[in-house]
């Protein structure tokens, strides 16, 4: 399989990354090169094979059913949150009008 | 005092904690040591930014509890790079990134904050390639990395190797005595092998995730990079442990690894993989490889013959799940909570996240999230993810089976020296075949070092691997220290910065 011009845009904004034409014309070769590699996956015979989903076997643990049972990660930390945020007003995170 | 600055900064981790333990020197002559030595190499832009106040703090805190007569850390008075992609309180952290730049994390990962528990102090935040993607410390936001070593009779700049660039270089050239890495396919190892140091990945889950900006998170695992086996020992012995805030980590007891160092091989099986024998592959490596059958043979052990067999699937197969991981990791860059944001005039929301992350990510970085987009997409998922996961399964099926015939397996670190700054920079598989000797291990969750093993015929490092049975570091370690015995790696690059 292998990627055009219009398949890499349609990616790029997917994964809203914004792309000019020259960045695009640029990514398809690489990008086929790379997919046209991993291609040689598909000689393995992995039938009866099921797909890894943990490396190293364990279980998905619960956390104790408490408010703010570790004091780092539970609530109450606004300031904390909002920090690094680019805009923050009012307590929340500022982000450009979304509803007309 | 008969030491001065320079012998000082020639200790590694134990010898600086023993020195303080005993009252030899003090924590705060070490971490000053170390400071002028960090201001001093800023050709190798080893660091994107340094903390001197953080190291010396920690070394006055240290130099107290022993005034005090208290008993110090794993690490008391011992001062370490940190790889800039564990989050640090107040301290820069970019994962050498744009979207990055000026983001100071209101925490401390897991791993940094059992590091200063233990007495560690920092001396700052070490560059890498930019989301740890990379083999070269050339994806940088911050600028490349350059090695100490250089080729003999050549100035060209070599790559300390990648991702964990910052932290092979400010090892090896003495302005660190050892430092944090990250490993997901090969991060450590790599690094540790192009500059003649040793780096150990642990098995996925020892090292919490907590703190450290994702790639991909089913193979990230944290480890130290040191000069010797025995640094490694204590230092990773200070980095693990369970958190219950890494829905991945091992609950498990941290074993004494430094106490338990055993370089007597006697009964043990070492395991050579037929299919690492790769077209393309260096003389002089393969050399070394021959020379650490006989190092270990010599330390008592029995090297045996073993197969692989889906070796060559492991890299591509890597090309896919790390990369689809880290499509979905990276997502969190959006420019609202955090980093950069860029808003064009009259943009909307979805045209500020896409100019965000154009402007905020590297070529790589988005190479990566592109084919990750692509192979979980609609119509190709199968083809490609759930095929790559399948014969991940495989090759982690490969080991198991490996390991009813042997208890420890040796291979080359890197198929190649370092090489040049800007040599492999025109085709990104050319980059990537880099760490097809490393990814295997990765895939599997299993716990592999490298350790020095000689020079080759231009001057520069080459490595051993070994990889073990889940959870056996201590196995690793062991066959590390025999061949650290019997190589007596000594060489060191001349300073020229």
């Amino acid at each position: 399989m292998s990627v055009d011009k219009a398949t890499v845009a349609k990616i790029a904004s997917l994964a809203r990354i914004k792309m000019n034409d020259a960045e695009l014309e640029r990514m398809v070769p690489e990008l086929n090169g790379i997919l046209g590699w991993v291609e040689q996956l598909g000689e393995v015979d992995t039938s009866g094979i099921a797909p890894m989903t943990a490396v190293i076997p364990n279980h998905l643990r619960l956390r104790d059913d408490v408010i703010d049972a570790d004091p780092l990660t539970g609530g109450g930390r606004r300031d904390d949150v909002l920090a690094n945020a680019p805009a923050a007003e009012h307590g929340f995170f500022g982000v450009p009008k979304v509803i007309e | 005092m008969p030491e001065n600055a320079n012998t000082l900064t020639d200790l590694g981790v134990k010898d600086i904690r023993d020195g303080v333990a005993n009252g030899a020197f003090t924590a705060r002559e070490v971490a000053e040591a170390f400071n002028t030595a960090v201001a001093g190499a800023a050709a190798l832009n080893a660091f994107i930014v340094t903390t001197p106040d953080h190291a010396l703090a920690a070394a006055d805190a240290t130099d107290a509890k022993r005034a005090r007569g208290e008993a110090l850390g794993k690490m008391g008075g011992v001062p370490i790079g940190m790889k800039d992609l564990f989050a640090t309180r107040g301290v820069q952290t970019t994962a050498a990134s744009h979207i990055l730049e000026g983001f100071k994390p209101e925490y401390e990962s897991t791993v940094s904050s059992k590091l200063w528990d233990a007495g560690a102090g920092m001396l700052g935040k070490l560059n890498l390639d930019q989301f740890a993607m990379g083999s070269s410390n050339e994806t940088s936001y911050f600028g490349n990395v350059s090695s100490p070593w250089r080729k003999a009779g050549s100035n060209a700049a070599m790559s300390p190797g990648g991702s964990s660039g910052g932290s092979s270089s400010a090892v090896a050239s003495r302005i660190a005595p050892a430092a944090t890495g990250t490993d997901t396919g090969g991060s450590i190892r790599q690094p540790a092998a192009f500059t003649g140091i040793c780096g150990i990945k642990p098995t996925y889950g020892r090292c919490s995730r907590w703190g450290i900006v994702a790639f991909a998170s089913s193979l990230d695992q944290a480890g130290p990079m040191a000069r010797s086996v025995e640094d490694c020992a204590i230092m990773l012995e200070a980095m693990a442990g369970f958190d219950p805030k890494d829905s991945t980590s091992l609950d498990m007891p941290v074993p004494e690894w430094e106490a338990s160092l055993n370089a007597d091989l006697k009964g043990k099986k070492i395991g050579i993989p037929r299919e690492y024998r790769m077209d393309g592959t260096d003389e002089e490596i393969l050399k070394s490889w021959e020379q650490g059958k006989e190092w270990l043979r010599d330390a008592g052990a029995e090297i045996v013959d073993i197969s692989l067999p889906h070796t060559k699937y492991a890299l591509p197969a890597y090309y896919i799940v790390a990369p689809a991981e880290a499509s979905s990791n990276l997502a969190r860059y959006d420019g609202v909570r955090y980093g950069l944001r860029d808003l064009p005039d009259g943009a909307g929301l979805q045209d500020m996240y896409a100019a965000t992350r154009a402007a905020g990510f590297g070529d790589e970085v988005k190479r990566r999230i592109l084919i990750g987009t692509y192979v979980l997409s609609a119509g190709f998922y199968d083809a490609y993810y759930n095929q790559a996961q399948k014969v991940r399964a495989l090759v982690a099926r490969d080991f198991e089976q490996a390991w009813a015939e042997c208890d420890v397996i040796l291979a080359p670190t890197t198929p190649t020296a370092s090489f040049p700054l800007g040599s492999l920079n025109e085709d990104p598989l050319t980059m990537y075949l880099n760490d097809v000797f490393a990814v295997p291990a990765s895939l599997a969750g299993l716990p592999a070092m490298s350790v020095p093993a000689t020079v080759n015929g231009d001057g520069l490092p080459l490595g051993l691997q070994i990889v073990g049975k889940p959870f056996d570091e201590q196995g690793v370690l062991n066959a590390g220290f025999a061949i650290q015995q019997r190589a007596g790696f000594s060489a060191k690059p001349d300073k020229w910065w």
